[in-house]
């Protein structure tokens, strides 16, 4: 072939089409707005049924981690997805669907050696680096503590 | 009011996630990888509570208030309880979204099969 | 490697069977099964891509008025990790069988081992097939079906589908001539959301070859189908082609003509199932109308997984490539 790798690399970027970023964005900006709005429609009303705030922040984790379930479990969510791309992925609703969909899908190898094994690939990184980061920040913090820096 | 910055802060943070997603070749799981931990680091320094106060919903719902609960609960362990609250600080305040997705998972699983795309 | 068959292989009987999607796409109404139910009626997804075999390959067996008891030898593969589709496909056949596997690539694998076995005088006859299934290679290659992921402009969709001949020593319509053995090529492509790309290097270099020890001019043939290199893809190959100086103006790609650009595929089909059922459903049904003479069909396969593209490795590919000719082409001196 007279064509290397580095020529070659050349050609696919030119002939690959790009993203259409702008419309992705809009979609990612209305629908991840939209969940949040939702998210804040649960908190004032759970504040007013006499929740306090860090219950009811809570509580509208809880229903939107089970809405998001629902919607995944009905095959929903993923056709939402399709469009709003981080609109889905970067709330806690997207965290659910991580943890749901994999449920699902391994079910047929099993309760335990496919249900439970699977269902954190994908979300369980967030948890691990997120743990890890929590733990750094409590170690800084402890030993500000300690010292009195 | 409340309800229109939730929105607008909500929306705004998906946006930065989407162009991350269109113009790195970062894929989605490191996408909420970084996001997590830049929840952490904001909250530390002081930045994601008044962001909170300001716009509720729109600042705790993304991955990033994820980082910011984790953050938060260490912050109190370690002032109650010192050394160990650095270990259960973090995971017992985020307890409540794992759970819940864990727990909503399960049933799920239990009563649904995986289905077809079109 | 290039072979020139001692005398032409007859393929006698061809069949396919796709699954929903497909049956709402370009070329409805010309497989012999369009199922619309793509768990096919079992339980799960792996073996819905087994019920589908079994149900191309009864297909076949019925078009052909034998039974399987007939058949001495069949080659096939599927995406499934260790080809389990096939294999538990054969588990209830009964009939000697050899796996092959070069991810989409295998139709044409299969073709040329079966014509081997045929022209070499060591059976009768011999059944080649192909298959995959979305959502086995979905959640084997990607993700969840129900996680919320966004495609990329270049990704492909694999196509529900399989593909399956007969070939033996006389027929009448198409005759498999020459083929060319592909080499693993690799142009450092990683990203595994545009195998078109990772590919199209891979089927230029068969073509060539072929070209070069055939012979012949892209022109003396009626059409060259690739088997799924998708728009991105598609457009490359002819780009390098261009380098290498060769001219190609009848290139149809497979993975073009399953969806419909309504159908929300991105760059086109892919999979086994995309160049096998095309070739049974559309480009052999041409050879018995009489409008083909020779072709040259061109199956591209991506042989990574995804093991290997998370440690970072670039996409190996290979492409095998079978000429078929008319009955009065084949038998030309």
């Amino acid at each position: 072939m007279k064509t290397n790798k580095k020529q070659y690399d050349k050609m696919v970027k030119n002939s690959s089409p790009n993203s259409r970023v702008v419309r992705n964005c809009v979609w990612a900006f209305l629908v991840g707005g939209v969940i949040c709005f939702t998210g804040e429609v649960l908190m004032n009303a759970y504040t007013k049924m006499y929740f306090t705030v860090g219950d009811a922040r809570l509580l509208t984790s809880i229903t939107l981690v089970a809405l998001s379930a629902l919607l995944t479990a009905v095959g929903w969510y993923g056709r939402l997805a399709k469009r709003a791309g981080a609109g889905t992925l970067v709330p806690i609703t997207g965290f659910a669907n991580a943890v749901v969909s994999p449920a699902i899908e391994f079910k047929s190898e099993g309760l335990i050696t496919g249900v439970a094994c699977k269902m954190f690939i994908i979300a369980g990184p967030v948890i691990v680096y997120g743990t890890l980061a929590s733990v750094m920040y409590g170690i800084i913090l402890f030993v500000k503590g300690r010292f009195g820096l | 009011m409340n309800y229109l910055w939730a929105f607008l802060v909500g929306g705004a943070i998906c946006v930065v996630g989407q162009l991350l997603i269109d113009l790195t070749k970062l894929t989605p799981a490191r996408i909420l990888v970084i996001f997590v931990v830049s929840g952490v680091v904001l909250s530390a320094l002081g930045i994601w509570e008044p962001l909170v106060d300001f716009a509720g919903a729109g600042a705790t719902v993304p991955i990033l208030g994820f980082g910011h609960t984790l953050a938060q609960g260490v912050e109190k362990a370690v002032a109650q309880h010192g050394f160990t609250g650095i270990f259960t600080g973090g995971l017992s305040a985020c307890s409540c979204g794992v759970s819940a997705s864990l727990i909503f998972g399960f049933i799920a699983a239990v009563v649904t099969k995986s289905k077809s795309q079109s | 490697m290039y072979i020139k068959y001692k005398r032409p292989v007859a393929i006698t009987a061809w069949a396919s069977v796709v699954g929903k999607k497909e049956s709402h796409g370009l070329l409805t109404g010309k497989f012999d099964e369009e199922c619309s139910d793509d768990y096919f009626g079992r339980e799960t997804w792996e073996k819905a891509e087994t019920e589908l075999q079994t149900r191309c390959i009864d297909h076949l067996l019925h078009k052909k008025g034998i039974s399987k008891n007939d058949v001495e030898i069949i080659f096939g593969g599927d995406l499934c990790n260790q080809i389990t589709s096939t294999a538990y496909t054969m588990r209830h056949f009964g009939t000697p069988f050899m796996g092959l596997y070069n991810a989409c690539s295998t139709m044409a694998e299969s073709m040329i081992a079966a014509a081997c076995m045929v022209d070499g005088g060591y059976a009768s006859n011999a059944v080649a097939l192909a298959s995959s299934h979305f959502c086995t290679a979905e959640r084997q290659f990607r993700t969840p079906l129900d996680y919320g992921g966004k495609r990329t402009p270049t990704a492909q969709w694999t196509v529900t589908g399989c593909g399956s001949v007969i070939v033996e020593r006389f027929g009448k319509h198409a005759f498999i001539n020459a083929a060319q053995v592909g080499r693993v090529v690799d142009l450092g492509v990683k990203d595994a959301n545009n195998m078109g790309a990772a590919m199209a290097p891979a089927a230029a270099e068969t073509l060539k070859k072929f070209l070069y020890s055939s012979g012949t001019d892209c022109s003396d043939y009626d059409a060259i189908y690739t088997g799924d290199l998708g728009r991105v893809g598609s457009e490359l190959f002819f780009q390098l082609l261009q380098n290498e100086k060769i001219n190609i103006e009848n290139h149809t790609d497979c993975g073009c003509m399953i969806f419909s650009p309504g159908q929300n595929v991105q760059s086109g089909a892919s999979g086994c199932g995309c160049g096998a059922s095309v070739l049974a459903a559309h480009i052999l049904p041409k050879f018995e109308s009489g409008e083909y003479k020779n072709i040259l069909f061109i199956a591209t396969g991506a042989l990574m997984s995804p093991t290997t593209s998370m440690q970072g490795e670039s996409i190996p590919c290979i492409a095998h490539l079978v000429n078929i000719k008319s009955k009065e082409e084949a038998h030309k001196k």
